[in-house]
């Protein structure tokens, strides 16, 4: 097994950011001191970088089985590596959809001979995600399975859900719940406010996200289950789970980058890219985002990255496919808006980018530390760049943040001990 | 200055507004005298691009391209169709490849123009889409307002209907703010859109304050689906709640006009008295539309580059 070493670099740990090396050895991290030495490691020189956790995003969509004109498990996982991912988790409404131990075990097994990142399926809540009776989530697990959710497709009726929250439970699973109530959408497709009735769109208002937050943080509390909220956009859904979480509910939220870099202004041009679900929101929502990130209400950044075709988005507004292709420029995102931005600090970003979507989904790896599993990310803070989707990996260019100056660049990405992506 | 388009009045300056409606009376004179075999657009094409049904507004463009002397042609297409087969783009490309000059659009989704503007030489004019805006409707009525008050300074114009899926309400809004006039609306809860009041538009608490002291009283065609769509019970409830009839007239200044966009749901949202009082300007506000079509079609065909055709 090879070892490398990483001279000079500055590495974010939990409680601190310093100096350091560190020795990777048979995909640990066995060593991190002042001064490492090793003869006949292979060397990364990082001075004047930075060294995360490998981030993880536990919101991805891959596409395959079924979409691969949209993105397929091989492109994913070389967005997510040039994005400084190296565990990612993949949401099941693929066609077939993944509510079954052989689609489970079909993406498990094409991601390793992929061999870029890490891949872990999301199985369904429901077969076919039609929200009518449990997947079987004990084979899914067996299979690799690491959560389950009916993203995009919510769970309507109540009782499904509860069902699932607890069933889910035996297996040591949580339900990831994307809060949308489709009667209070009624085909809406931007933020219902201002510039929805200023643009002519039909909007979409918060209420649609909020009621199903609330849902979801009843169920679990009167269970006592862990449930987990997906990508929050609304200042109404951070002060529900801030009162939540104070009452000691078991519930964990992710928000999305383009929720906080981002406001409804930018749809008033009938840019397609920028349709995505939930939408996104106004400045007050922004702000409290930010907030929730900041106090923890919101415990981690996620992508939901939504690869398209172009022709799914070089169309009527109305017509348009939902999402955002974001798993290539969330970090750069989060670290500008977030860090420069004065909300978090280096060790909170990375906590939100990796220790806690670790933990929530219970996944080795998400922190910096000897003996943990030698997955990590190494950016150039100080480097300044446009984003040019042009340039992604993934076969989705579909973004709303084209031409855009962040700050922050992914140099290198390892996985278990292995060069996976190098600028 | 008008540009190569005109997708909207939310982005028109009320300098272009008044350079059309300034075009218009011209127009309008030579449309009294019944001159219509002009030579404004010989050897140009317009072409009406039609994702939604319109009588009124499809024959009022082709007629007001006809008299300038354009060769027109009409697309028609049920907006099912829009889902499915050729996109937008596409149709664009083709239209723009057979030379036309113009192209008129009407489409049941906001953006639908601008998105076919990106992609096309032609100039585009925005016939309606979806509950975005309705720019050449607004025109007619601030050219019918003119022609009646001379000016729209302090002019006070109420509009009562469905303002949250009105292409005209918006169109008007934008204009007429410009221009100097008060906006004041009202309209049930279930079809007021959130943050008109931003727009600029007064929003009024009750039918008696909207119609306060109004100029112009402008009602709007409810759609029948509205009513299927549970938003609000009943057209006899509707009317009597939020329709507008010669007593609520009283409200109104007394030199006031009325109008309509039309179709007119008769005794829905106007009494047929309202509508066949002496003071009633829907049928002018018809003739205006051509008068004021020709009027927009003649400025931006002369506004293209050097003068000159789709080449």
């Amino acid at each position: 097994m090879s070892k490398l070493l990483i001279k000079n670099g500055t590495a974010v740990f939990p409680d601190k950011t310093e100096h350091c090396d560190l020795l990777l050895e048979n995909g640990k991290i066995k060593e991190i001191g002042a001064s490492v030495e090793c003869a006949g490691a292979k060397v990364i020189d990082a001075a004047g970088l930075h060294i995360f956790p490998g981030l993880i995003d536990i919101h991805v969509h891959l596409r395959e089985p079924g979409f691969e004109y949209k993105e397929d498990i091989a492109s994913g996982s070389a967005a997510a590596v040039a994005g400084g991912f190296t565990q990612i988790c993949c949401m099941p409404n693929t066609d077939p959809v993944c509510d079954n131990a052989a689609v489970v075990g079909y993406i498990v097994a094409r991601a390793k001979e992929v061999g870029l990142c890490k891949v872990h399926p999301i199985g369904a809540i429901t077969k076919g995600e039609k929200g009518e009776s449990l997947a079987e989530m004990g084979k899914m697990k067996d299979a690799g399975a690491v959560a389950v959710s009916d993203d995009g497709r919510p769970v309507s009726d109540a009782r499904m859900m509860r069902l699932a929250m607890e069933y889910a439970s035996d297996f040591g699973m949580i339900c990831l719940s994307h809060c949308e109530d489709k009667s209070l959408v009624d085909g809406g497709v931007v933020n219902e406010g201002y510039n929805s009735t200023l643009a002519g769109l039909k909007g979409i208002p918060r209420a649609a996200e909020e009621v199903m937050i609330a849902r979801e943080i009843i169920l679990a509390e009167t269970l006592g289950k862990h449930v987990h909220i997906c990508h929050v956009s609304t200042k109404g859904g951070v002060q529900l789970l801030r009162e939540a979480k104070a009452r000691g509910v078991a519930v964990t939220a992710e928000t999305c980058p383009h929720y906080f870099a981002l406001t409804d202004d930018v749809i008033l041009g009938y840019d397609a890219n920028t349709k995505v679900n939930p939408p996104i929101r106004e400045a007050e929502d922004v702000a409290a985002i930010k907030e929730g990130l900041k106090d923890g209400t919101l415990d981690c950044i996620v992508t939901d990255h939504a690869p398209h075709h172009r022709d799914e988005k070089s169309v009527e507004y109305n017509l348009a496919a939902f999402g955002i292709s974001g798993i290539e420029t969330s970090f750069s995102l989060a670290y500008t808006e977030l860090v420069k931005g004065g909300v978090l600090t280096l060790e909170r970003l990375a906590k939100r980018m990796s220790g806690a979507p670790a933990k929530i989904l219970g996944l080795a790896g998400g922190v910096l530390a000897v003996g943990a599993p030698a997955d990590l990310m190494i950016a150039d803070l100080g480097e300044k760049y446009t984003i040019d989707s042009g340039k992604f990996r993934s076969k989705g260019k579909n973004t709303p943040f084209d031409g855009r100056e962040v700050y922050g660049r992914v140099k290198y990405t390892i996985v278990d001990g292995n060069i996976k992506f190098e600028a | 200055m008008l540009g190569k388009d005109l997708l909207g009045l939310y982005d028109a300056s009320a300098v272009d507004i008044l350079q059309i409606l300034d075009t218009a009376v011209g127009m309008k004179k030579l449309l009294t005298q019944n001159l219509k075999k002009l030579p404004h657009l010989q050897g140009r094409t317009v072409t009406t691009l039609f994702y939604e049904n319109s009588t009124r507004t499809r024959c009022s463009f082709e007629l007001a391209a006809k008299y300038l002397g354009a060769g027109t042609v009409n697309i028609s297409s049920s907006s099912s169709s829009v889902q499915k087969g050729e996109t937008l783009i596409d149709t664009g490309y083709t239209l723009d490849a057979m030379k036309n000059d113009v192209i008129v659009i009407r489409h049941p989704m906001g953006g639908a123009p601008h998105l076919l503007a990106r992609h096309v030489k032609a100039s585009v004019v925005n016939g309606g889409d979806g509950m975005n805006e309705h720019p050449t409707q607004a025109l007619l009525d601030f050219y019918t307002m003119r022609e009646k008050f001379g000016s729209f300074k302090g002019l006070k114009v109420a509009i009562l209907g469905d303002i949250k899926h009105s292409r005209v309400a918006k169109s008007n809004l934008f204009g007429l703010t410009k221009l100097g006039a008060e906006v004041s609306i009202y309209a049930p809860a279930t079809l007021m859109p959130q943050g008109i009041g931003r727009l600029g538009a007064k929003v009024a608490r009750s039918r008696e304050e909207a119609l306060a002291g109004a100029n112009v009283v402008m009602g709007l065609r409810i759609q029948l689906e509205r009513q299927q769509g549970g938003l609000f019970p009943s057209l006899s409830e509707y009317s009597k709640y939020y329709g507008v009839s010669e007593e609520h007239l009283k409200f109104a200044d007394k030199d006031c006009i009325v109008m309509h966009p039309g179709p007119v749901n008769r005794g829905v949202e106007l009494t047929s008295g309202v509508i066949d009082a002496p003071n009633s300007k829907i049928t002018e506000q018809v003739l205006n539309g051509v008068a004021v079509r020709m009027a927009l079609l003649f400025l931006l065909v002369k506004n293209r580059k050097g003068g000159e055709a789709n080449e």
